[in-house]
């Protein structure tokens, strides 16, 4: 089986990649990448060669053509939670929005803090899944923060990093034992930092909008200690820390701070977190309640300069699906979280709209940094177009109009804030393992 | 404009005039309530539900006795009897009553925005009873509607509100209802009970004596006995000694001040016996002109159904 895509604008910044030319794929590895300069002539092109019989070809005039992206942070509920989303249909959405590998967080039912469960997640990837899974790990058992969980056996069983997603460890000692005992494995900690007595009952953000409401606020400082707390604990103890979902100002001055004295640490935001506000919030909406919360104009216009300056390596979806009857309660009770897996590239896209990233720049927050992070990129080539990798490759119409229609999400999650937005661009065909998807459709070939 | 909506779930969402209308039009009502027969034929066939999903004696008395006045079918639902005990979701329980071809709903919910989750699901009118520490529109109403009794007009008036105002529903809706009649209003307690953010145009007084000087309308709040052991201040004791209105402090206020309380009170709490009997109370007043209001609520809420 051979791909030819023909015509697109590629961008692999590992290899320095952007420009127009030309990826062969062939029994599912990344065969040749043929750049085609101005002054290169036809005859260097694949067909002309003699090559062309035989082979599928994408016409990717005017598009993007990038390497597979990758969310390291995502729920796909499974196993536990299949109302609101199973291993299938979380990596068939993930495959919509471009995403050819994710990281499912631990906070299932039972919580994937032992090796059986990772092994359960991964042999339910291989049967249904769509996108490659790598699981997260449990920093601690049950996600309960008083024990180690078994990291060294997850790890051999494919957990790629570690988090109490959700629920913080909010015990600084067992904080510190976690960084201490992930360097063996050379593993990252993932740190949802929230201090939750500070958060206490708190449902959005603390401010003049919780106020109007008369919801329960949760101050920007109740993330902000934990980052500087996990901050002060990766000097003490080492390790990598990664902070997950940065919403505030105050975040991205800390990582910008510990990044300029030389700490090895990354982070990560979310889509929404750079594109609404609290005032989402009001009419009760609860589909635009998530935790950490939306802040403010104040706070997205920091975490776009985090992006640009590299303090926020990572853009996630922390894709989030909840059943719609969670939803569809009085605001205190409504699970927190968003459906991100189908929004996440226009809603990012848009950063390069306003000049904040080049598209360079977007592929490396959105493939090759979390690769890196994770420790795909090494392992796997992931998160670049390197010959001889596995073919993962999206190719993005960044002209083409998309609007946000959560009746037609492929994610049994249908709670987006985002619904109704039309939005510029989106990815048009995801490549995953050479076997094509079409986005537009939502179909992958055979499944039809 | 109350001319226009369905529902009235926040004062937030009246305008000067509407507030006006409802006053005029409590005031015929407090009329009718002073006749041999109290009742008139206004919502005769007409069904109101009290759903209640909190405790409440005096919210939930005087609005059953405003919609009996005004000729309603009434019936009476609260969590004690209720399928919601059984699990069921407020959406279903709401679906539930609508199917009994209800025209009001009227809704006390511990969260807040519980009653605009239910108005954006169910064509009857809904009005708030008080939901969380959001907002107890007809409370401002007709604590407003007393004010207007005693003072006559809301230009260049003080009110001080004291006390628990971050949890007190009854005083955010106070705040908004005030400051749109023309009032001045004062925020009066700890810091650990006051908004975070103080609304615009506000003075925030941690000292009482202070806060309370030379205003024409002190309003009481209920401290929650539930509050104390959580930090927000250290003993009910501590609270009197700080925060209570006794007589010597009721002096700084105006000579003509009066005291205001939304009810039940703490005696001896946030209120001193001496004032909450005094001649310048007019807490039981307030209860009265409660049921004159919310006929008047009912009423107009009604004429936009037609």
């Amino acid at each position: 089986m051979k791909i030819l895509i023909r015509n697109g604008h590629i961008i692999d910044p590992l290899q320095k990649i952007d420009g127009v030319g030309e990826i062969v794929i062939v029994d599912g590895k990344i065969e040749k990448v043929i750049m085609l300069s101005a002054e290169a002539p036809p005859s260097k092109r694949v067909e002309e060669r003699g090559e062309g019989s035989g082979i599928q070809t994408i016409d990717a005039a005017g598009c993007y053509v990038l390497p597979g992206l990758i969310d390291m942070h995502a729920h796909l509920r499974e196993p536990g939670f299949e109302h609101k989303e199973t291993i299938r249909s979380g990596t068939l959405a993930a495959l919509r929005g471009g995403f050819t590998s994710v990281s499912a967080m631990p906070n299932t039912s039972p919580v994937n803090d032992n090796h059986s469960v990772t092994g359960y997640i991964l042999r339910r990837a291989a049967e249904e899944g769509f996108s490659s899974v790598h699981p997260i790990g449990a920093i601690t058992k049950g996600q309960h923060g008083r024990e180690l969980a078994e990291m060294g056996m997850m790890h051999e069983a494919g957990c790629v990093a570690f988090s109490d997603d959700g629920r913080p460890v909010m015990n600084s000692l067992m904080m510190r034992r976690a960084l201490e005992y992930s360097k063996v494995f050379n593993v990252p900690i993932i740190s949802h930092c929230e201090d939750t007595d500070l958060s206490g009952e708190g449902v959005m953000n603390e401010g003049a909008v919780s106020g109007m409401l008369g919801l329960k606020g949760v101050p920007r400082e109740a993330e902000e200690i934990m980052v500087a707390r996990d901050i002060i604990l990766a000097k003490l103890a080492g390790g990598r820390l990664h902070i997950a979902h940065v919403s505030t100002e105050g975040s991205v001055r800390l990582i910008r701070n510990a990044k300029e004295s030389g700490m090895h640490i990354s982070a990560e935001t979310c889509p929404h977190y750079f594109s609404i506000t609290e005032n989402s919030v009001k009419g009760y909406n609860t589909n635009a309640k998530v935790n950490p919360p939306l802040r403010t104009e104040r706070d997205i216009d920091a975490i776009k300069a985090g992006l640009r300056d590299g303090t926020i390596d990572v853009i996630a979806t922390d894709h989030a699906p909840h059943h719609r009857d969670e939803k569809l309660q009085e605001f205190d009770r409504a699970p927190s979280g968003i459906s991100g897996f189908e929004t996440a590239v226009s809603l990012s896209l848009k950063l390069v709209q306003e000049g904040i990233l080049t598209m360079s720049q977007l592929v490396e927050k959105m493939a090759l940094n979390p690769a890196t992070i994770l420790g795909l990129a090494s392992n796997d080539s992931k998160g670049s177009l390197k010959v001889g990798s596995t073919a993962d490759v999206v190719i993005v119409d960044t002209a083409r109009d998309f609007k946000v229609q959560p009746d037609g999400f492929l994610s049994k999650g249908k709670n987006t804030p985002f619904e109704g937005w039309v939005l510029k661009g989106m990815p048009l065909i995801t490549i995953c393992r050479g076997r094509i998807f079409d986005c537009l459709k939502g179909v992958y070939p055979g499944l039809e | 404009m109350i001319q226009m909506v369905k529902d009235l779930v926040s004062t937030r969402d009246l305008s000067g005039e509407d507030i006006d209308l409802i006053l005029t039009t409590a005031s015929s009502f407090k009329d009718v309530l002073k006749r041999d027969i109290k009742k008139v034929p206004a919502l005769r066939g007409k069904t109101v539900v009290n759903l209640f999903f909190e405790p409440s004696t005096r919210t939930k008395t005087s609005f059953e006795l405003a919609e009996k006045r005004l000729s309603s079918d009434v019936l009476n639902f609260s969590t004690l009897t209720s399928s919601v005990v059984k699990g069921e979701s407020l959406f279903d329980t709401v679906k539930t009553i609508e199917s009994y071809g209800v025209d009001f709903i009227v809704i006390r919910h511990s969260l807040s925005g519980a009653p605009h989750f239910i108005a954006k699901n169910t064509s009857a009118s809904v009005i708030n009873a008080g939901d969380g520490i959001n907002e107890h529109p007809t409370q401002a109403l007709l604590d407003a509607f007393t004010i207007k009794e005693k003072k006559n007009s809301f230009q260049n008036l003080t009110v001080a509100i004291v006390g628990d105002i971050l949890h007190s529903r009854v005083a955010k809706s106070n705040i908004y209802c005030l400051q749109r009649l023309g009032a001045k209003v004062r925020l009066v307690g700890p810091p650990t009970l006051l908004p975070v953010t103080v609304p615009e145009g506000m003075d925030v007084f941690y000292n009482i004596d202070e806060g309370v000087k030379d205003v024409d309308v002190i309003m009481m709040l209920r401290i929650q006995m539930e509050r104390q052991g959580k930090g927000f201040f250290p003993s009910a004791n501590e609270y009197f000694k700080y925060w209570g209105l006794d007589a010597n402090r009721l002096k700084h206020a105006k000579q003509d001040a009066i005291v205001m309380h939304p009810g039940p009170m703490n005696r001896g709490i946030e209120i001193s016996s001496d004032v909450a009997d005094s001649p310048q109370a007019v807490i039981l007043e307030q209860v009265t002109n409660g049921l004159a209001v919310r006929m008047a609520v009912l009423y107009l809420l009604s004429g936009n159904r037609k």
